[in-house]
């Protein structure tokens, strides 16, 4: 029950944050649960349940050729933007989970905290999210193959997914008042957990899941069991 | 028009059909009647609910729009970088728009979605490995294709080539009595040369079955001569059977389903008839994609594996080699540079990149590989069916450039060709283009240079 005198700052850190974390987990785990009962050997023409081993041999070298930078030919082809992407992503899931701040309430509410990177550590963290997500958006602007695919909804994930960041930096350095930006870095934080399991930001799953799909693919069918010889990314 | 008298979405199941169909020289009429084509808003929106599952919806629902797949693609490459050539908007302006109205779109759609699935496109599959996020735009556009050709959407020659799967179970008008007339013929003719030359038809037990492409009998014989040729030189206790020869797969160009599993279990009949060992298919790359790679699944089969162990006649070229079964003779050997074209169909989708250079090693005196080669091989221009589509030849001749300017940069003005698709697509290029090469498949090379074995040398008079 929320106490009738509880502030925005409460409800937001309290109930909210719950349901957030609720809404998050439940519905990354429904988003995978979902790809797998989805996948059909037949209409896919892929033996996932037989020669498994070669298919995971093949997912998990789909999977770490992609999540190494410049572990690709194709990351090895664009330096700047394996940079950009690797950069943001890298940011992005390690700035808030172990941020001092983030930390700090963890030991208010539980009486724990993990490992913790130091403020400046964070400060050059976000400000390289941010350059990353600018150069994205540039890019997305000046190339005309990324140009013609690009749409509103794009932008808009790339906002919710940098949003947390613009706002807790500002609510970090007071520019202006110090309640609305904390308040604003909140519920932007909550979007973006609840819109990962909604939107394209489920990537944050169905990346390993798409990747090991096909990683597999080549493993079992596309050459994988010739002289045990797996794709090279 | 609802249904056309040529242009329908009812496939070709007999010779009359196929008769009327080509009697429309070019498919003029055929075209014509498809731009008024009727789509069963009902049959697509079911088709696509019942078959486009998780794999397909989550890799056009994560397609992050990066435009990274943009440089995979020769097409893109070919026609000065235009963004409409960049995979993920081909495929996200046909299919990912086709399964978001859930099959309501009109004529003029599914057009356009046929001229992009069979004419900038030709399921190399190559974009697939330039995907961050492991989106296969390949898989999708052969997928897309089974979607178009339920309603009547498939390219002229295609609909064609599926009825003649449906009716001759090739992809040619060659019967039972032609095929095996065929290789009487070419038993005896060449047996002049090569005294006690065989091809045994229907042999129960052998070591090897053979199957082949339909091209080979109808308008290439001596092709058939050299393999018996080259499995009389190494000794194979082999066997041809009288139906179920044909490997390749047209109905897996043109999306007929139905038809690949047809065509296919032609083959794994003839298996189960004569009981071979192993199977051994022919230098074509979407044979060996049709009926050994995606093959075993359009039967059904569980193991995702044909019926006995199959080998690609690369694969058993180089163990011929290995194990010295056909031995070269070293004088005999290519003297000049060689490059190789490795076929998408058993290289990037096979994993038989290998092969061909092991028997390089023993049959050419320096190879020089294009750049990239192997899994990473660039289409020949006209794989996915594309090189039999009258109505994409000036974007096929556009994309030749990509092979052209690979070939120009190793230097060779030789190469090596064993694919159908690939050897045809080589020769049209140079038609082209004119750069001065020579092209071959790899038999006439290897009878060439091969050591004759004394059982099969003409005896002294």
């Amino acid at each position: 029950m929320i106490p009738p005198d509880a502030t925005l700052y409460e409800i937001l850190t309290g109930p909210v944050l719950w349901g957030t974390f609720i809404i998050f987990g439940v519905g990354v785990v429904l988003r995978v649960l979902l790809y797998v009962k989805g996948l059909d050997w037949k209409i896919d023409r892929v033996t996932y349940g037989v020669n498994t081993s070669y298919g995971v041999k093949g997912a998990i070298k789909s999977v770490f050729s992609w999540l190494i930078p410049f572990g690709t030919r194709n990351w090895r082809a664009n330096p700047v933007m394996t940079t950009a992407v690797f950069v943001f992503h890298f940011g992005l899931l390690f700035t808030p989970v172990f941020l001092l701040a983030h930390n700090m309430m963890l030991t208010e509410r539980w009486g724990f905290s993990l490992w913790t990177i130091s403020e400046s550590f964070a400060d050059y963290l976000t400000i390289a999210v941010l350059i990353s997500a600018v150069y994205m958006v540039l890019r997305r602007i000046a190339l005309p193959e990324v140009r013609i695919i690009t749409t509103f909804y794009d932008y808009l994930i790339l906002l919710i997914a940098v949003a947390p960041f613009v706002t807790g930096f500002m609510a970090r350095y007071q520019f202006s008042d110090y309640q609305f930006w904390l308040l604003a870095h909140i519920i932007s934080g909550e979007i973006m957990l609840i819109a990962i399991p909604f939107t394209k930001l489920s990537h944050f799953v169905l990346f390993f899941c798409s990747r090991a799909q096909l990683g597999m693919d080549f493993g079992i069918k596309r050459g994988g069991m010739k002289g045990n010889k797996q794709l090279t990314w | 028009m609802p249904q056309g008298i040529l242009c329908n979405n009812r496939p070709v199941n007999s010779k009359e059909r196929i008769m009327e169909l080509m009697g429309d020289a070019g498919g003029k009429k055929y075209y014509k009647e498809m731009e008024t084509l009727d789509v069963s808003h009902d049959d697509l929106g079911a088709l696509i609910k019942k078959t486009c599952k998780s794999r397909i919806r989550t890799w056009l629902e994560i397609c992050n729009h990066c435009g990274l797949c943009a440089d995979s693609c020769f097409f893109y490459l070919t026609n000065n970088k235009d963004p409409k050539q960049t995979p993920s908007y081909k495929i996200q302006s046909t299919l990912g728009e086709l399964v978001r109205r859930k099959g309501k779109v009109d004529a003029a759609f599914m057009i356009n979605a046929m001229d992009t699935a069979w004419g900038k496109c030709t399921c190399c599959n190559r974009c697939g490995l330039y995907c961050p996020h492991g989106i296969d735009m390949g898989a999708m556009f052969s997928y897309l294709r089974g979607l178009l050709f339920s309603q009547g959407f498939v390219p002229y020659e295609l609909k064609i080539g599926s009825g003649m799967h449906r009716v001759y179970r090739g992809q040619m008008d060659v019967t039972t009595e032609d095929w095996v007339d065929t290789c009487e013929w070419m038993a005896d003719e060449y047996g002049v040369d090569y005294p006690g030359l065989e091809i045994p038809i229907d042999k129960p037990n052998a070591d090897i079955i053979y199957t082949l492409n339909a091209r080979e009998p109808k308008f290439y014989p001596e092709d058939v001569a050299e393999m018996a040729i080259l499995f009389q030189m190494a000794g194979e206790n082999w066997t041809v059977p009288s139906v179920g020869w044909e490997e390749t797969s047209l109905t897996m160009f043109a999306g007929d389903w139905e038809g690949c599993k047809m065509q296919v279990e032609t083959v794994y009949d003839a298996i189960e008839r004569l009981k071979p060992k192993r199977m051994v298919v022919t230098e074509c790359g979407h044979a060996y994609r049709g009926t050994v790679v995606e093959g075993p699944y359009y039967a059904g089969l569980e193991s995702g594996k044909t019926p006995i162990e199959t080998l690609h006649y690369v694969e058993w070229v180089a163990e011929a080699l290995r194990e010295g079964k056909i031995k070269i003779d070293p004088a005999k050997k290519i003297k000049e540079p060689v490059t190789i074209q490795d076929a998408c169909n058993y290289v990037r989708n096979g994993g038989l990149e290998k092969c061909t250079r092991e028997i390089a090693s023993y049959l050419c005196e320096e190879v020089i590989e294009m750049e990239p080669h192997g899994e990473h091989a660039f289409c020949c221009g006209g794989g996915g069916g594309l090189n039999g589509l009258a109505r994409y030849g000036p974007e096929r001749k556009i994309g030749f450039k990509n092979k052209r300017d690979q070939v120009l940069a190793t230097g060779c003005k030789f190469v090596l060709t064993p694919c159908h698709n690939c050897w045809d697509a080589i020769r049209d290029m140079e038609e082209a283009y004119h750069i001065g090469i020579k092209w071959s498949f790899l038999k006439p090379l290897l009878i060439k240079a091969a050591i004759m074995p004394d059982h099969m040398k003409l005896k002294e008079e």
